[in-house]
C-alpha cells in the first residue's frame, strides 16, 4: 500500500449515542455509499486523516519516481527506455491527481510539499530500498505496482469523492505499470542463466519489502476501525497482503522463480497460501528513517525543490507582469 | 507574498465527446502554461482533442445545503418527460 500506518485522527470509533446529530448524518451518508464532496460538512478528524492519507499516497508516487528514474538512462533497449520513461511520467501524474484531491480538503500544495521535504509526512517504506540493476526495475513493476493495485482498486469506492475519482484514473493506468514490469522480468527469467539469476536475486530482495507495503499485521493496526467505518480504508492490511501473495505465487511459478520463503505453501483448508511474515523490526526501522535510501530520497527531493525555485518564481513573476500589462492596455 | 502558482480547473473534450468535461486541476503560473501542463497531466492516452482551463477562484459553485430547494421542485414535474404521455400504438413512432 502506498499509505502505511496512517494515524487516524480523533479518539477512535464512536457509538451512535456518542455522536452529535451532524456526525450521525455524516455516518449515515457514508453507510449509504453517498460520496462526501469538498463543500459538504465533515468531522475535523475525517478531514485530518484524509489529508494525511492522500498526502502520503501522493508523496509515495513522487518519491517512487526516484528508484525507477535511476535506470532510464541505462535501460537495455530504446523500447524499454521509452516504456520506463512513460511509466515514470505516469507516476508524476498520479502524484498530481492525489495532491489535487488533498488540496480540496483545505491544505495547500506548498504545505504538503514542505511537510514531505522536512520529514513531517511519510511516503511508502518500499521506496527506501535501492534499485541495483535492471532486473530490479522489472521486480518493482511486477511486485511494487502489483501491491499498489491491490490496495488502490478497492479505494476507488472510498467515501471521499475527489479521492475516489483520482483512484479511478490511477487504476486505469496502473495496470500498464504492472504488466510492463512482469514483461521485463519475464524476459530476464527466460534469458541466459546469468539473467535468470539476476531475476531471482531481484525477487529475493523485493519480496518481503513488498509484503511490508500493506502495513503492519491487523493485530498491530490500532487505527483501522475508525478509518474503515469512514470507508477511507476498505480492507484490512492482512486481507490485502494475503490476496497479493495468492495472486503473485503462480506468477512467480510461471517464470520458474522461487519465492524466498521456505514456509510458503498452499493451505487446502483455508484456500490460501500460508507464508512468513516480513521482519517487522526492519519495517519500523525503515519508517523511522533508517532504511538503505531514506537519506538519499529526501536529499534528492529537497535538491529538486531548491533547484527549481528560480524557475517557479521566474514564471510567476512573468505571469504577474503580463497580467498587469494586459490590464493597463484595457 | 504567497508564491504558490494558482490552481486551474481543467476541462477536456474527447474525440467523440459532445462537451468539455471536468477532469481535475493543476497549478500553473498562467493560462498558457496551464494548457501545456494539462496536456501532460490529463491527455497522455488520447483522452482529448480540446482543453479548457479556468482559474479555480473564478468558479462559483452552488452550495450543497441548497440541494433541497434547488432541485426538489423538478421532481414533481414528471410531465416534463416524454414518457409521461401515452401515445396509442396505432399512431406509430413519435
Amino acid at each position: 500500500m502506498y499509505a502505511q500506518m496512517v494515524k487516524t485522527a480523533g479518539t477512535g470509533l464512536k457509538s451512535r449515542e456518542e455522536m452529535t446529530e451532524q456526525e450521525r448524518n455524516f455516518q449515515d451518508k457514508i453507510d449509504a455509499d453517498i460520496k462526501i464532496e469538498p463543500k459538504d460538512w465533515m468531522p475535523d478528524d475525517y478531514r485530518k486523516t484524509l489529508i494525511r492519507q492522500i498526502g502520503q499516497h501522493a508523496h509515495s508516487e513522487i518519491v517512487g519516481q526516484l528508484p525507477e528514474g535511476n535506470w532510464i538512462t541505462r535501460a537495455p533497449t530504446l523500447e524499454r527506455k521509452a516504456i520506463l520513461l512513460a511509466k515514470v511520467q505516469d507516476e508524476a501524474g498520479h502524484g498530481l491527481y492525489l495532491y489535487c484531491a488533498a488540496e480540496t480538503l483545505g491544505v495547500s500544495r506548498d504545505e504538503l510539499t514542505q511537510m514531505l521535504l522536512d520529514g513531517r509526512m511519510k511516503y511508502s517504506s518500499i521506496f527506501n530500498y535501492p534499485t541495483l540493476n535492471w532486473a530490479d526495475i522489472g521486480a518493482v513493476g511486477w511486485l511494487v505496482d502489483g501491491a499498489a493495485i491491490m490496495n488502490q482498486v478497492p479505494l476507488q469506492r472510498t467515501s471521499y469523492g475527489p479521492y475516489a475519482r483520482a483512484m479511478v484514473r490511477i487504476c486505469k493506468e496502473e495496470s500498464f505499470h504492472q504488466r510492463q514490469g512482469y514483461d521485463a522480468i519475464r524476459k530476464m527469467a527466460e534469458g541466459t542463466p546469468e539473467q535468470k539469476r539476476m531475476a531471482q536475486d531481484a525477487l529475493n530482495r523485493f519480496w518481503f519489502p513488498s509484503l511490508m507495503m500493506f502495513g503492519p499485521s491487523d493485530k498491530d493496526s490500532v487505527h483501522s476501525a475508525q478509518s474503515m467505518a469512514w470507508k477511507i480504508k476498505i480492507n484490512t492490511n492482512d486481507e490485502l497482503r494475503q490476496k497479493f501473495v495468492d495472486q503473485t505465487v503462480p506468477q512467480a511459478e510461471y517464470l520458474g522463480l522461487t519465492i524466498p520463503d521456505p514456509d510458503l505453501k498452499w493451505n487446502e483448508d483455508r484456500g490460501h497460501y500460508d507464508f512468513s511474515e516480513p521482519d517487522w523490526s526492519e519495517f519500523f526501522d525503515v519508517i523511522k528513517g533508517n532504511g538503505p535510501c531514506n537519506v538519499d530520497r529526501l536529499a534528492a527531493r529537497n535538491k529538486a525543490w531548491d533547484d527549481g525555485q528560480w524557475v517557479r518564481d521566474g514564471l510567476l513573476a512573468h505571469a504577474r507582469k503580463k497580467r498587469a500589462r494586459d490590464l493597463a492596455a484595457e | 507574498m504567497n508564491n504558490e502558482w494558482p490552481l486551474w480547473e481543467i476541462f477536456i473534450r474527447g474525440q467523440h465527446g459532445m462537451s468539455h468535461r471536468h477532469v481535475g486541476s493543476l497549478h500553473a503560473p498562467d493560462a498558457e502554461m496551464a494548457i501545456k501542463n494539462a496536456r501532460d497531466v490529463y491527455t497522455r492516452r488520447n483522452e482529448g482533442v480540446s482543453i479548457w482551463v479556468v482559474e479555480a477562484n473564478a468558479i462559483t459553485a452552488s452550495s450543497p445545503s441548497d440541494k433541497g430547494p434547488m432541485y426538489e421542485p423538478s421532481e414533481s414535474k414528471v410531465y416534463r418527460h416524454p414518457t409521461f404521455f401515452d401515445i396509442p400504438d396505432e399512431v406509430g413512432a413519435m
